[in-house]
């Protein structure tokens, strides 16, 4: 698959959105990203991020993709989102400050099931979506969810800390027979720490 | 934001339905040279909405960058440098600050540091 728009829900730091970037960099010049996060200073920082790697993407500070979803819809080849995933109280998830990035309210999944529909519409034909998880989010569950809707998926990363055990799911739509040529996505996405990553931020500020 | 982008925004307002196109208020803008990919263009030029993009190209002060009617698709085949002015106002013009402003509410959402903001306040969600 040649990518053209790839997209980032939840791009924070700009760490991921930044290395995926960074790899498809070498393949082609023509990728468009885009990049959203409901936390002002995170879409501060993500901008930031890309600008030290001289990297391009459009940052739009929004809830998952509202106000940009319906027009375009159906236009991204691949789509990655680190979510806020943690079980916490319900009344945590939400708009304001630093515990929006891992506040996932009950099993974790209050943003990710939102999510999911959202990628739906916008996932094209043949797009690939990863998405991180934790086992209390239930992952088989939103493997199911995104079945009913036509997906396939397979675990593409799986790594364990005594505390909690974490997956980076792909999905790809059933129809489409794509998974073999997906070797440096996939290589691309076990690099990412992503665990550390949303540890750090968790308790730097 | 990119001029790309403001053509896929729309008012995410609850109840609007004329949200689209945003009018776009330039405070500052900055322009960036990005690689010419022909056949990128020609991909994304069917999603485009062109009035939307003349319009913003002229926000910017660009009155003549592009023609006000949308080209047929052959014509953009083959007319090199018609797809490179789509190519600049496309993906070359960087609005860093101003707004956008709905058609149907006059609700502004700011843009600061080239990011625009479409949150919500609690009574348009
Ligand atoms: C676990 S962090 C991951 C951040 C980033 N991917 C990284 O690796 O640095 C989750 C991010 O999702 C953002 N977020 C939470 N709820 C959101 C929503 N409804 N829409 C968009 N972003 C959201 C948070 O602000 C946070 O930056």
């Amino acid at each position: 698959m040649q990518p053209r728009f790839c997209m980032e829900v939840g791009c924070g730091s700009g760490y991921v959105i930044t290395s995926l970037a960074t790899m498809l960099r070498h393949e082609s010049s023509a990728v468009q990203y885009f990049a959203t996060d409901i936390n002002p200073h995170a879409v501060e920082t993500t901008s930031a991020t890309l600008e030290a790697h001289g990297l391009q993407a459009e940052i739009i500070c929004t809830d998952i993709a509202s106000g940009i979803g319906k027009r375009l819809s159906g236009m991204m080849d691949v789509i990655v989102v680190n979510p806020p995933y943690v079980p916490t109280p319900e009344e945590e998830v939400g708009y304001k400050g630093i515990t929006s990035s891992w506040a996932g309210g009950e099993n974790g999944r209050k943003v990710i099931d939102r999510i999911l529909p959202a990628v739906h519409e916008l996932l094209s034909e043949k797009g690939w979506f990863y998405i991180v998880t934790l086992t209390a989010n239930n992952p088989s569950q939103i493997c199911l969810v995104m079945r009913e809707m036509g997906y396939a998926s397979r675990i593409v990363v799986q790594r364990s800390t005594e505390e909690e055990s974490l997956h980076v799911i792909k999905f790809w739509r059933e129809n489409t027979a794509n998974v073999k040529d997906d070797k440096s996505l996939g290589s691309w996405i076990s690099q990412i720490p992503l665990l550390s990553f949303w540890r750090s931020s968790r308790f730097s500020s | 934001m990119r001029l790309l982008t403001h053509n896929m925004l729309a008012c995410n307002i609850k109840g609007v339905t004329n949200g689209y196109p945003l009018r776009l208020e330039a405070e500052k803008w900055v322009e960036k040279e990005v690689d010419f990919n022909a056949d990128f263009l020609r991909g994304v030029f069917p999603k485009i909405d062109w009035p939307a993009l003349v319009g913003a190209a002229r926000a910017l002060g660009f009155h003549d960058l592009l023609p006000v009617d949308a080209p047929d698709p052959s014509v953009l085949a083959s007319d090199d440098e018609l797809l490179r002015r789509f190519h600049r106002a496309l993906l070359q013009l960087h609005v860093e600050e101003g707004g956008l402003v709905c058609p149907e509410t006059s609700r502004r959402f700011p843009i600061n540091k080239g990011i625009p903001n479409m949150l919500l306040h609690e009574d348009e969600v």
